[in-house]
């Protein structure tokens, strides 16, 4: 057996005994019952996966263990700080802006990706930055519009 | 008659079925009250506008409200949640039911306290008296409710309302949204095995063969299931199961059939069965002073539901006894098509629903259903959860059936339409569990005894299915709209959002808008002109104030254009404005709807239902098209399937117009056609020219202009 591998999830480490060519995915659902990162399409063309590779958006759905290991993921559950919300998540309640709610965990992710590197974006780079992210229920306006409220709020 | 009979004749809803008051809520000592509709969560927020209803009757906060999810062994039945009608059907029942329930709890409050009914103050279930006091969960019992609904209660008046007609939060948004497990994919229960189904994307009539020796020996793998053509996979792992999904679909070979036809729009006309005329209306008359005739062919290509997230059933079989969760927008429906592919009795399956992804339709939740329960049978008693793949989505989901349309009209002199044809082909636009004999569950088809596959079929007028909206709205002398129905399925249909609707809005509409164009009239004048119904006027009206329609300054490449239609002719009233850019691709900047839907339950609900389906609908409209090749469904991933991206999602702006006094109708379905139309007449006004076949692409517009040189 390989050495177990080592993970940075939401700033905590852990060690994973599985086969390093797991999808990062399976990992964080099933192994670290991370279920807000949720399966789409499995080839990183839908979104619905995205989590933060060292602040970068990534699909962890194409993205194998052995390529994470010792880099510092962020899912959904570790945007907020000390167990409250993201401002982005805040505002996205504000907003409603979803309808069934799949899509938006991979939403949350790039904006927040997004906003780290570009607090106070247009509405034309929030709606680009969020291309990779597909929504089939129509909530695309309401989350960019809880995406600006959210920028407006951090960096007033 | 006395009063109670008479009042059964004329049951509102659901209560037809499930009569009980205990079926539908419970009061609980701790304050809260459970309400227990059939109707299930889709994404679309109707628990949360049905709990605003049951709050309002009962004269309780919205807080105090727990809305259980449907179940089989509990809930009452209340068929599929589906055409629109939840806030109809449930929400004229659980209206009725909190009514009763109100005037209960009250009487007992009285005899507790010692005095009469009308002597009671009441706030928030707190009920106080000549200094005494109790409350309604102190109240009630379960005997309380085990009476019949009467609906002699009298109702709460919509102009008392304090919670139905305001915005109230989804309930469901904040685990959403805070990323905690809510949907069925992010169900785990203790042992759960992880499977995965082995099916071709194309139809298939059984295995030729199957070499699962090196499958076998995979690690972590806990079973190959074989049932004739049907082969699935356990796993102690998700992803184990996965990568031996992939591996034995490379070891499998299929007995195919159904070669696709290469046009499928002739092939409908060429293979209709049934011929109905839905409508026919004759004045000679009238008739003979037509000058100007037009008629025109459009088409619609099957169109998946492409939900984010692909379907998914968990499954357990203890004791006999079988347990399925499911995301099926009928459970009782589903149990039912179980137990006749599983040769179960009915009695020995509970069906309860867990939320999944977006559902627009009848999509693979029930198929999920079945094959978990089928991988189940071989899981030693554990639970096993099934979640299908992109590629499974795209290939084995319903699709929404093609559809060819060909109008015909004839103007007078003064511009008016004295005669309308309207002939459509298409596929039915139901195969729904529980509605044929045999099951309409994937894996059934394939079993070593298989059952039939069973068409789509139609449901009847006035609501309709392929022939949905066909009878135009407008006041024509003469008319006569024909349903061919197509029986042989090249594809597997079913309901998706709206069913005929969709094509049939976009035909007339855009005919309404070739037809004013020959009589040089605008486009919503005309309309005006042939239309009586003053609340479809009044959609009409608001949504071109609000457009500034007459306002319009030409630019080259630019168009606007008008959609309308009342959904189902009986439902919500919807009008779109759609502003367009036309470049090598068509980009829509701006849509406007006005909509009616009668009572307003939750205004910011039915707001984001009429954005979103007009989103959804642009996207249907601008992209979508499944893609064949000789063995079958082609667009197998969001490359070949693309939908409407964020940078290209138009500027939306919806306007309600209240009626409080009258019965609410569904939201969810009104858009489709209107905006489809709104963008169909706006490019044809940006381009000088028409386009009669969706999707609106590039291929389609440079084949129709290649067709008019």
């Amino acid at each position: 057996m390989t050495e177990p591998l080592r993970l940075i999830v939401n700033g905590a480490e852990t060690a994973l005994d599985v086969d390093p060519h797991t999808p990062l995915l399976y990992a964080l659902r099933n192994d670290l019952e991370l279920k807000g990162t949720r399966f789409g399409c499995g080839t990183g063309q839908c979104g619905a996966c995205f989590v933060l590779i060292d602040g970068h958006p990534a699909p962890a759905c194409d993205t194998p263990l052995w390529s994470a290991a010792g880099k510092s993921i962020t899912t959904v559950e570790g945007l907020g700080t000390g167990g409250g919300l993201h401002p982005l998540q805040n505002a996205f309640l504000a907003e409603q802006a979803a309808q069934c709610g799949y899509c938006t965990s991979g939403v949350l992710i790039a904006a927040a990706a997004l906003l780290a590197k570009n607090p106070r974006p247009t509405e034309g780079e929030v709606r680009a930055s969020l291309d990779r992210n597909l929504c089939r229920c129509g909530s695309h306006n309401r989350m960019v519009r809880a995406v600006l409220r959210a920028a407006r709020e951090i960096a007033p | 008659m006395n009063a109670v009979a008479e009042s059964r004749l004329k049951r509102k809803g659901s209560l037809e079925k499930n009569p009980r008051l205990s079926q539908w809520l419970r009061v609980l000592r701790d304050g809260a009250v459970s309400i227990y509709s059939g109707k299930v969560e889709i994404g679309q927020g109707i628990l949360t506008a049905l709990a605003q209803i049951a709050a309002e009757e009962l004269g309780i906060a919205l807080e105090r409200i727990r809305m259980i999810a449907a179940d089989t062994s509990v809930s009452p039945d209340e068929g599929v949640t589906s055409g629109s009608l939840s806030i109809q059907d449930s929400g004229a029942a659980l209206r009725r039911a909190c009514a009763q329930a109100r005037t209960l709890l009250l009487e007992r409050a009285a005899a507790h306290l010692g005095v009469s009914p009308g002597d009671l103050q009441v706030k928030d279930g707190a009920v106080r008296a000549a200094g005494l006091s109790t409350t309604f969960w102190e109240c009630a019992d379960d005997a309380l409710f085990d009476c019949e609904i009467d609906e002699t209660a009298e109702l709460r008046s919509p102009r008392d309302y304090r919670v139905v007609g305001k915005p109230a939060a989804r309930r469901d948004l904040p685990d959403k949204i805070a990323g905690r497990p809510h949907f069925i994919q992010d169900m785990m229960l203790p042992g759960m095995l992880y499977g995965r189904i082995v099916r071709p994307p194309h139809n298939f009539a059984g295995l030729i063969s199957l070499d699962d020796s090196k499958v076998k020996s995979m690690q972590g793998l806990t079973a190959i299931v074989r049932d004739g053509g049907f082969v699935g996979v356990l796993a102690e792992r998700e992803d184990v199961a996965i990568s031996a999904q992939r591996a034995l679909r490379l070891a499998a070979s299929w007995k195919e059939i159904d070669p696709m036809p290469q046009d499928v729009h002739a092939w409908l006309k060429e293979h209709a069965a049934e011929h109905r005329v839905i409508s026919e209306k004759e004045n000679a008359d009238v008739k003979s002073r037509g000058v100007t005739m037009l008629e025109a062919s459009y088409t619609k290509p099957y169109i998946s539901h492409a939900s984010i997230g692909p379907s998914c059933a968990t499954a357990q079989i203890d004791d006999g006894k079988l347990m399925v969760w499911s995301h099926s927008q009928g459970i009782f429906n589903l149990r039912r098509d179980l137990a006749l592919a599983l040769a179960m009795r009915e009695d020995a399956i509970v069906v309860r629903h867990v939320e999944g992804a977006g559902c627009y339709g009848h999509n693979g939740a029930d198929d999920a259903a079945l094959d978990a329960a089928l991988l189940a049978r071989a899981a030693g008693g554990r639970p096993v959860q099934v979640q299908w793949m992109r590629d499974d989505e795209f290939a084995w989901a319903p699709c929404g059936p093609a559809m060819a349309l060909s109008l015909r009209a004839a103007l007078d002199p003064q511009g008016n339409i004295v005669d309308w044809r309207h002939e459509l082909w298409s596929n039915g636009h139901s195969s729904r569990p529980g509605r044929s004999q045999g099951p309409a569950l994937a894996a059934a088809w394939h079993l070593s005894t298989p059952h039939e596959r069973p068409s789509a079929i139609n449901m009847p007028l006035p609501a309709g299915a392929a022939d949905r909206n066909a009878i135009p709205i407008y006041d024509f002398p003469n008319q006569r709209v024909v349903n061919h129905y197509v029986h042989e399925m090249p594809v597997r249909t079913s309901a998706l959002r709206s069913l005929g609707a969709y094509a049939n809005v976009f035909a007339i509409e855009s005919f309404m808008d070739e037809l004013a164009q020959a009589a040089e009239i605008d486009a919503i004048a005309f309309r005006l002109r042939h239309l009586k119904d003053p609340r479809g006027r009044a959609v009409i009206d608001a949504a071109a104030r609000r457009a500034g329609w007459s306002n319009w300054k030409p630019v080259e490449g630019r168009g606007h254009g008008i959609g309308f239609a009342k959904y189902k002719n009986l439902g919500a009233y919807c009008a779109a404005i759609a502003e367009v850019e036309v470049g090598r691709e068509v980009r829509v900047n701006r849509l406007v709807l006005a909509v009616d839907v009668g009572l307003v339950i939750n205004p910011d609900g039915v707001i984001n239902q009429i954005e979103g389906g007009a989103i959804q609908s642009t996207s249907w409209t601008l992209k979508e098209e499944v893609k064949f090749d000789a063995r079958g469904i082609a667009s197998l991933d969001w490359e070949h399937y693309p939908i409407l991206k964020f940078s290209e999602v138009p500027a939306v702006e919806v306007e309600l117009i209240d009626h409080p006094e009258l019965p609410a109708a569904g939201a969810g379905e009104a858009a489709q056609g209107p905006t489809a139309a709104a963008i169909a007449n706006a490019v044809a006004h940006a381009l000088g020219l028409r386009v009669r076949e969706l999707p609106l692409t590039y291929e389609k517009i440079a084949a129709a202009i290649s067709q008019s040189t």
